[in-house]
């Protein structure tokens, strides 16, 4: 047999990397290339698939979590990035006896959602809004602007501001 | 739609940090990512290495000190217009971090990455340049300071040299009393400006200006101080008509070619239109 001209590498040249976080309360540690994408390491590694990848450059939102309690793109950040960090995913949003949560329930009542690859990333980001300290603009040109950064090619918007504003009602929040 | 091959570094200091830099020729520096892991996503850009900042100490504070706001390399958007202290010493810049990426991309990104990433229609480029700013890099051969007026080159082209390192903005606080406004035109919330003015204008007690600091970005290169304008409205009491010669002058300014989002002639006619609202907005701020 003859020589093969490129012979296979013994290993990937692709560096690897030990990184460790929790994700909705749990610890995880995975050994992965430098170059992994947090939104692939919560997909591909841990396997929770309700972190959707729509565009994998900043501009959907369809991947939003919360890192350390404030909401980011997980297609913008290296897993590398998150070592340490306490990620929460659309996963952990409704209880454990898969009651849901006020804002989901209010996206379902007010039909806020066709095909729902958005949602959980709309969920994410309004979720952060609600918890952290400040004051809500429940306006219509408020929640919009709470909302510019995800994008749906679904419902047009009107029924995701609807809903956004009964959560408000259901939480009490203002 | 992935990342090419990278070494990466996660240095624990500055000087290992500089070091890791000197080393690699092809490295860039790793902040909050909102502009560089977008770029490597698409691939536009792939550096041979990422040198990682997230474990340097020291970086990810915020210092106010004879008037001016010290922003380390680690401080994100969020954490400065959130910020009070920083609010009341200067609020030009939470009036235009309104404008910057959404709450999820402030919550990473950094403000002295989009001070190096450079964009020429980005708003805190234009923020350091309007209020006499610059930033402290640290290379080999030590520290030195860069005017914002040295700084910023052409798009996304700065006067850091390859080996150095930004560790901290230095964005002055506002002159007591000052008027300020920032206005911007994008199409869509979010989207980096087809234009944005900032303006920072002293009066005296008879409302004569004094000194005024107008600047535009994204329309030309890099981000420019109007300095026909600063002329034009300097001696003036801001009367509607000294408004508007003023912000006539602007036009000359505009050095962006037809693109995608505009003509140079609609630039012309929104540049116009911009500072003659931000000096309107200036006029009204209250000297407090």
């Amino acid at each position: 047999m003859k020589p093969r001209k490129h012979s296979i590498p013994q290993s990937s040249a692709d560096p690897k990397v030990m990184v460790r976080m929790t994700i909705n309360g749990e610890e995880v540690e995975r050994e992965v290339s430098v170059r992994m994408l947090l939104s692939d390491f919560i997909r591909h590694e841990i396997g929770l698939t309700g972190t959707h990848v729509g565009c994998e450059h900043g501009i959907c939102g369809a991947c939003t979590v919360m890192i350390d309690g404030r909401s980011g793109r997980s297609c913008l950040t290296f897993a590398v990035q998150a070592d340490g960090a306490d990620i929460r995913t659309i996963e952990s949003v409704a209880g454990e006896d898969g009651e849901l949560h006020p804002i989901q329930q209010a996206f379902q009542e007010c039909h806020a959602l066709q095909c729902g690859y958005c949602t959980p990333g709309m969920i994410m980001n309004v979720l952060s809004h609600f918890e952290a300290e400040e004051d809500l603009d429940l306006t219509d040109t408020g929640i919009r602007e709470l909302l510019s950064g995800n994008l749906c090619r679904c419902t047009g918007y009107a029924n995701i501001v609807k809903a956004v504003r009964q959560a408000a009602e259901l939480t009490g929040r203002t | 739609m992935k990342p090419s091959l990278f070494e990466y570094s996660a240095p624990s200091s500055v000087a290992e940090a500089i070091e890791a830099l000197s080393g690699d020729p092809g490295a860039m520096i790793l902040a909050g990512g909102q502009s560089l892991v977008p770029a490597m996503n698409l691939r536009l850009a792939s550096p041979t290495r990422l040198v990682d900042l997230r474990n340097v100490s020291g970086l990810g504070e915020t210092v106010i000190e004879d008037g001016i706001i010290r922003v380390g390399a680690m401080v994100r958007h969020r954490d400065i217009e959130l910020n009070d202290a920083v609010h009341q010493a200067n609020p030009l810049i939470r009036e235009a971090m309104k404008y910057v990426a959404h709450v999820p991309i402030r919550n990473r990104g950094t403000v002295v990455g989009s001070l190096c990433h450079a964009d020429a229609a980005a708003e805190m480029p234009l923020v350091l340049l309007v209020t006499g700013g610059s930033v402290t890099a640290e290379g080999p051969g030590g520290r030195r300071d860069i005017a914002a007026a040295d700084f910023f080159q052409f798009h996304m082209t700065t006067t850091r040299a390859a080996d150095e390192l930004i560790v901290h903005a230095n964005i002055p606080g506002l002159p007591k009393g000052a008027g300020y406004a920032f206005e911007e035109f994008s199409r869509r919330h979010g989207d980096y400006a087809i234009a944005a003015v900032a303006v920072i204008v002293q009066r005296g007690s008879d409302g004569t200006v004094d000194a005024a600091s107008v600047g535009a970005c994204g329309v030309g290169s890099k981000p420019v101080r109007l300095s026909a304008v600063e002329e034009a409205i300097t001696g003036t009491k801001m009367s509607a008509d000294d408004i508007k010669t003023a912000a006539q002058s602007s036009q000359d300014y505009v050095s962006a070619p037809d693109d995608m989002h505009a003509t140079t002639a609609y630039r012309r006619h929104l540049l116009v239109n911009l500072v003659r609202r931000a000096l309107s907005s200036a006029e009204q701020t209250p000297a407090s």
